[in-house]
């Protein structure tokens, strides 16, 4: 069947099986390896994209079920060469060591930062609390999302 | 730290605002991760990749009576099907195991874990081949199997390594160290108090988040394997494919990409990654294979299952006299353990932990069971984890028998500071430390006093109305070794474990890094330039480190056992100290003075009394690549290479406190707090090693309260997805509190003592020994991890279950 | 990564439509709304529809309202609606009590209470909810709509009355001046299903004393409907005493008949049964006398 959606701005369409899984059309069909799998039970979180503006998992959402839809993935992050203040932050704030659920963490910090631009660290960690890391121990991701949340675009294009 | 701080600090900054050297310096690598631009394993697509799939068995213990494949060969999509049978006919059914054993790679005769591998398919992509594997049929008939490793040496207990010729039990080896008849002389003097406990330490699972996986290529041109591997020691898997597959090992490159976590559990040649590599020579074109999440925790190497039975003997005063151990280890179906090849208990004869102790004696067994393979992963410095965790809850069992106050009897018992370079009853040589002042500063840091105050509050509260929360405070003092080792005593499958390094500095002043070390995620592309940076004065971003790829790299074991910082980093140093002295020779000959004329401030050769006469390393850098007339010692390019043979291990260390409150009514543990002091000598990035603890400290929170995997009586794995195998996420773990002390170690180059792990290694104990503390009112003496909800409320019930079982398989229902 | 089954797809427009998809396709047909119950159990293998009808489009299903003398629900509604809504908030706080620690925010984006109460998981939360605020739910059919007491909506382990070529469409709960509302429940880790839980409503009387009704609801301990009837009755009509809530609570405890898992031996759940129902009534009462612990509050938080 024929699935078209918008990702990262730009519409696409391509010919899928209705199994296909969003992460892995993402992934394989149009190349966007940022967005990562770690499970087969929809417990992890690596595979967080946002979807309608809210993080959800693209391994529980079919491609065929993400039609019609917006998608918004890591590498839609950047613009103009310009980071995102989530990326700023998770880069000065040491909010990742070995990268992989790093995308999920950072789209989950834009869509909670759009809808409460200054969270508490306690509303923070339920944000994230989907997502799990093995390596920061969570706090200086914490740290990157306040980071983000204190430094609007113009100070980091400044 | 700011430019200004920095310079303070007596370390320049770069043109670019780095540190000069050691410094907090956010990380070159974080460029293409924060893009989503990571190249992981599973990113990796070739032109004509097939993927494969592995059918696994769903039993414990079973014989293979048939395997039918001919549906799966039948499917469009399916290029081939492998099974033992296919394997035996190549000698590739069985293959050798980095602890002597074998292991098979597809079951012949028989499955002995649940999850075996049993065919492998390959297929045109991943979702033919995961159709494919239910087209397979495999006959079997039920053997019973061995789940309670106290029982698999039992008279009688079923023979799991019937494959191993006169093997008529389930015993894997017996190992000892320490004196036991100095210990039993203590233990019988009669003033002595004696407090006794059985400990496990249960079976867990580093579990990256990305799991293990493989793309393997062989081009039958040129007769060149090259295979893209999340390995942690990319040389190491070289050699054993080349033994394994009787391939010419200059003909087998070996990539590891971007990792997605270790932790361990990418050490070990899983049977995944060579039937990929079968299925490359059987169907010419690039075969992925890539683990799901259930292969990952059932079959890859799991961690620890201790179960530890131990002694403390100490006065009525609080003097710790001697600690002694029978232990026994649960080793699964095959013993597939990396450790050091003289230590098939790893390094656990440091369970005397950091105190000074008259004797000690520990004696550990080796079983095997129905079991996924493995042991020795996730953070556990070659099974310091359970020897800390075994000798923190010893101390404070017996502080709860002696009714003394658990921070007061380690205070008493430490290794002083002019112990140091101490030997311990086991014949660890423990390189530096000052015990009490780390102690101390956590304890300070914590306001223990006031901590327990409150506690004594709440207690009373308790007494009157039976409401709680309940608080508790739990101490962990761990040391450990790290950064294996001398190869005269440690080695991998014969491989001693020396590093190699290679500097390269090119014309205009850039550097090159080769490595054997393996990042998954420490930040060593970051780390390692600073070490350049330190030793030459180049600016970080002008040092390009390499590793990851066995053509461009020189030999080494790999990362694990937080190795990398004490054994290539020290190589890095001395290497980089070998530029230097070339350097010098240059700049001499440029300056027409003598090499001992010269003396260095960073980044620059210049003239004694003269300083305005110098030659920086950028210029020297140029000048050995010039026409210049250089003498003798110097032939030209500026570049040195090391082999590192460390001439011990480095031994960091720290202090923990957790405090927590528990719901008696529920069982429910919250961590409210957690203080760490750690001592890893100098520290080249602390942002990166607080990085380090923030995880290690997670891992023990996780491990304590939560992580487990069990087996029901029939062999069935109860930890085989992420809904029973629960990892901690953001709203379980507090914000951590560090606090560090220094003291270098006097035997590395820089001082530096490695800290990947100790955070993993320290914490469980103190989240426990919190724990128990808790339910001191209820008379609770110890109960085993995970302490679950369920498991806290069976605690005050005064019947704790047996965590390695099922509930209720142990009566506890 | 796991892979579902090749199946066909189809997307409804409408409840009529869907209900027509239904009828075509039979008892191969699956309704897929948030997706986070069937699709996992496909990728496993466990379950194996050869359609599945996406419903997401009906929006017209997803709603939060009073309506007369109750609160409407469209099955449509996410978890992380009710989670955020007013109207339950102010009625109703056991919604946000149980949202608040039902999976987690992602998965709260996604699944529905439509979802939640057809997959009938014997853990289900929102089931334990609408069995104690003695929910009504309507289903639809090619032949009509008709209502169900949520107490008799479930007919065993993952199967409800919802026949092949019929829908839930709205969960109506009566509104009840005054009422206290709670939901209490222990779970090994944030986003695990629960070891057991509890939620209640409780309308005090004029004197603020009595306790006018109560419905009691339980999870994860195979409580029939997921509730505690004999509990029920042994609290209405007594004061709202520590002592009555704490017998209350043990009826409810007795009304389990938990399995013993990985989550906890069958004595420990039946221990929490009775713990949790009392927690829930004790917070649910101050929450009716209009004390700490109202809306909003946390789960834990002391009256």
């Amino acid at each position: 069947m024929q699935v078209t959606m918008t990702v990262n701005g730009a519409e696409v369409t391509r010919e899928v099986e209705p199994r296909l899984l969003l992460v892995h059309f993402l992934r394989d069909h149009l190349g966007l390896t940022g967005t990562h799998w770690g499970c087969d039970t929809s417990n992890c979180g690596v595979c967080v994209v946002a979807m309608d503006g809210v993080p959800v998992k693209s391994c529980t959402v079919l491609a065929a079920m993400a039609g019609g839809r917006e998608i918004d993935t890591v590498e839609g992050m950047e613009r103009d060469g310009v980071l995102d203040p989530v990326q700023e932050g998770f880069m000065r704030e040491h909010g990742l060591q070995c990268g992989f659920c790093t995308p999920a963490m950072m789209i989950t910090a834009r869509a909670l930062l759009d809808a409460n631009p200054d969270p508490t660290a306690a509303e923070i960690r339920t944000a994230i609390c989907g997502t799990v890391c093995r390596c920061t121990g969570y706090e200086n991701i914490v740290r990157a999302i306040r980071w983000a949340a204190e430094h609007s675009v113009a100070e980091v294009t400044a | 730290m700011t430019a200004t701080e920095a310079r303070s600090n007596g370390v320049p900054i770069s043109p670019a605002g780095n540190p000069i050297g050691f410094g907090r310096m956010l990380r070159k690598e974080d460029a293409r991760f924060l893009r989503g631009k990571g190249h992981y394993l599973d990113d990796i697509a070739l032109p004509g990749m097939l993927h494969g799939a592995i059918l696994r068995s769903p039993h414990a213990h079973a014989r293979i009576i048939s395997i039918d494949t001919a549906a799966a060969e039948a499917h469009p999509k399916v290029k081939a099907v492998i099974t033992g049978a296919t394997l035996e006919g190549l000698n590739l059914a069985w293959m050798p195991t980095m602890s002597g054993d074998t292991q098979a790679v597809l079951a012949t005769d028989k499955v002995r874990f649940q999850g075996q591998e049993v065919a492998f398919v390959v297929a045109e992509d991943r979702y033919a081949a995961r159709d494919a594997l239910e087209l397979i049929t495999v006959d079997y008939e039920l053997l019973p199997p061995v789940v309670d490793a106290l029982r698999a040496l039992d008279p009688g207990a079923p023979v799991i390594r019937t494959d191993i010729e006169g093997k008529a039990d389930n015993h894997i080896f017996d190992w000892e160290a320490g004196d036991a008849a100095a210990c039993d002389a203590v233990f019988n003097r009669p003033d002595v108090v004696v407090a006794k406990a059985d400990l496990l330490y249960p079976r867990s699972h580093p579990s990256p988040m990305e799991t293990c996986g493989s793309v393997a290529s062989m081009d039958k041109v040129t007769g060149k394997l090259t295979c893209w591997i999340t390995s942690q020691a990319p040389h190491a898997h070289r050699t054993v494919y080349a033994i394994v597959a009787g391939l010419p090992e200059h003909k087998i490159q070996v990539i590891s990409p971007d990792i997605g976590g270790g932790f361990g559990n990418k050490v070990p040649v899983y049977p995944g990654y060579v039937c990929a590599v079968v299925g490359t020579i059987v169907t010419g074109a690039p075969v992925k294979w890539m683990e799901d999440r259930s292969e990952n925790l059932m079959t890859t190497g799991f961690a620890r299952d201790y179960h530890m039975h131990g002694e403390i003997a100490a006065t009525r005063d609080g003097r710790i006299l001697a600690l002694r151990t029978t232990t026994l280890a649960d080793h699964g179906a095959f013993n597939a353990t990396a450790q050091p090849s003289k230590f098939p208990s790893g390094f656990f004869s440091i369970f005397t932990g950091s105190y000074d102790l008259e004797a000690a004696y520990c004696k550990v067994t080796g079983v095997y069971t129905n079991k996924a393979p493995g042991g020795v992963a996730y953070a556990c410095s070659f099974r310091i984890t359970e020897a800390a965790y075994f000798v923190e809850r010893m101390v404070d069992i017996l502080a709860h028998d002696l009714e003394m106050d658990p921070a007061e009897l380690r205070m008493k018992n430490l290794i002083a500071p002019d112990q140091f370079p101490y030997r311990t009853k086991t014949g660890w040589e423990y390189d530096s430390g000052n015990y009490p002042l780390t102690l101390q500063t956590t304890l300070d840091r914590a306001g223990y006093k006031d901590l327990r105050a409150e506690q004594a509050e709440s207690r009373v509260r308790f007494a009157q109305t039976g409401e709680g929360p309940l608080m508790g405070i739990g101490l962990s003092f761990f040391t450990e070794g790290v950064g294996a080792g001398p190869r005269k005593h440690m080695d991998i499958l014969g491989l001693g474990m020396a590093d190699g390094c290679e500097l390269r500095i090119h014309p205009t002043g850039k550097a090159v890094l080769r490595l054997s070390v393996q990042t998954q995620g420490q930040g060593h592309e970051t780390t390692f330039a600073q070490i350049v940076a330190h030793e030459l004065g180049l600016p970080p971003e002008d040092v390009e480190v390499v590793h990851g790829d066995t053509d461009q790299t020189p030999f080494g074991l790999g990362t694990y056992g937080s190795r990398s910082t004490p054994v290539s980093g020290a190589a890095a140093a001395v290497t980089a100290r070998r530029v230097r002295d070339k350097a010098r020779i240059i700049a001499a000959a440029a300056l027409e003075c003598s090499p001992d004329d010269l003396e260095w401030e960073l980044g620059r050769w210049q003239v004694k009394g003269t300083p305005t006469q110098g030659k920086t390393m950028q210029e020297i850098a140029l000048l050995a690549h010039s026409t210049l007339e250089l003498p003798e010692g110097v032939e030209g390019h500026l570049d040195a290479s090391a082999v590192y043979n460390p001439p011990n291990l480095t031994y960091p260390y720290g202090a923990y406190l957790c405090v927590v409150d528990v719901d008696p009514g529920t069982g429910e543990v919250t961590v409210r707090r957690f203080i760490a002091t750690d001592d890893c000598g100098p520290r080249i990035n602390p942002m990166i090693v607080e990085g380090q603890i923030h995880g290690g400290l997670a891992e023990g929170v996780g491990m304590a309260l939560m992580q487990a995997i069990a087996f029901d009586e029939a062999g069935n794995c109860l930890g085989g997805s992420f809904m029973d195998y629960l990892l901690p996420t953001s709203l379980e773990c507090p914000s951590w509190e560090l606090s560090e002390t220094v003291t270098p170690s006097p035997h590395h180059p820089l001082g530096c003592k490695g800290v990947g792990e100790s955070a993993t290694v320290g914490s469980p104990a103190a989240v426990v020994n919190a724990v128990i503390d808790a339910l001191a009112p209820f008379g609770v003496r110890h109960a085993d991890m995970p302490l679950t909800p369920a498991q806290v409320w069976l605690a005050i019930q005064g019947r704790p279950a047996r965590t390695d079982l099922a509930f209720g398989a142990d009566g506890a229902a | 990564m796991q892979t579902p089954a090749p199946f066909e797809y189809e997307r409804a427009t409408s409840v009529g439509q869907a209900l027509a998809l239904l009828e075509r396709y039979g008892p191969e047909a699956r309704l897929v709304a948030g997706g986070h119950s069937l699709l996992p159990m496909m990728k496993l293998r466990l379950a194996d529809p050869a359609y599945l009808i996406d419903i997401n489009d009906l929006t017209d299903l997803d709603y939060i309202r009073v309506d007369g003398d109750s609160i409407a629900i469209g099955a449509m509604t996410r978890h992380a609606a009710l989670l955020a809504s007013p109207v339950l908030a102010e009625h109703y706080p056991i919604f946000a009590d149980a949202e608040r620690v039902i999976a987690d925010p992602c998965v709260r984006n996604r699944g529905t209470i439509g979802g939640s109460l057809c997959q009938a998981d014997p853990s289900e939360d929102l089931s334990a909810v609408a069995s104690a605020l003695q929910a009504t739910l309507v289903v639809v059919g090619t032949e009509g709509s008709r209502t169900v007491p949520a107490r008799e909506f479930h007919a065993g382990p993952y199967e409800t009355v919802v026949g092949p070529a019929e829908i839930l469409t709205e969960v109506r709960i009566p509104i009840r001046p005054g009422a206290g509302s709670a939901y209490e429940k222990v779970e090994r880790r944030a986003g695990d299903w629960g070891a057991t839980a509890g939620g209640c409503f409780v309308v005090l009387g004029s004197d603020g004393e009595t306790v006018a009704d109560v419905g009691i609801g339980l999870t994860a301990v195979r409580a029939p409907h997921f509730c505690a009837e004999e509990a029920e009755a042994a609290l209405r009509g007594q004061p709202a005493t520590p002592g009555n809530l704490a017998a209350a609570a043990a009826k409810a405890a007795e009304a389990s008949r938990p399995q013993t898992d990985q989550r906890g031996p069958a004595d420990y759940k039946r221990h929490l049964a009775g713990e949790l129902t009392r927690r829930a009534l004790r917070r649910a009462v101050a929450r009716a006398r209009g004390q700490a612990g109202g809306p909003g509050a946390s789960p834990g938080e002391e009256a």
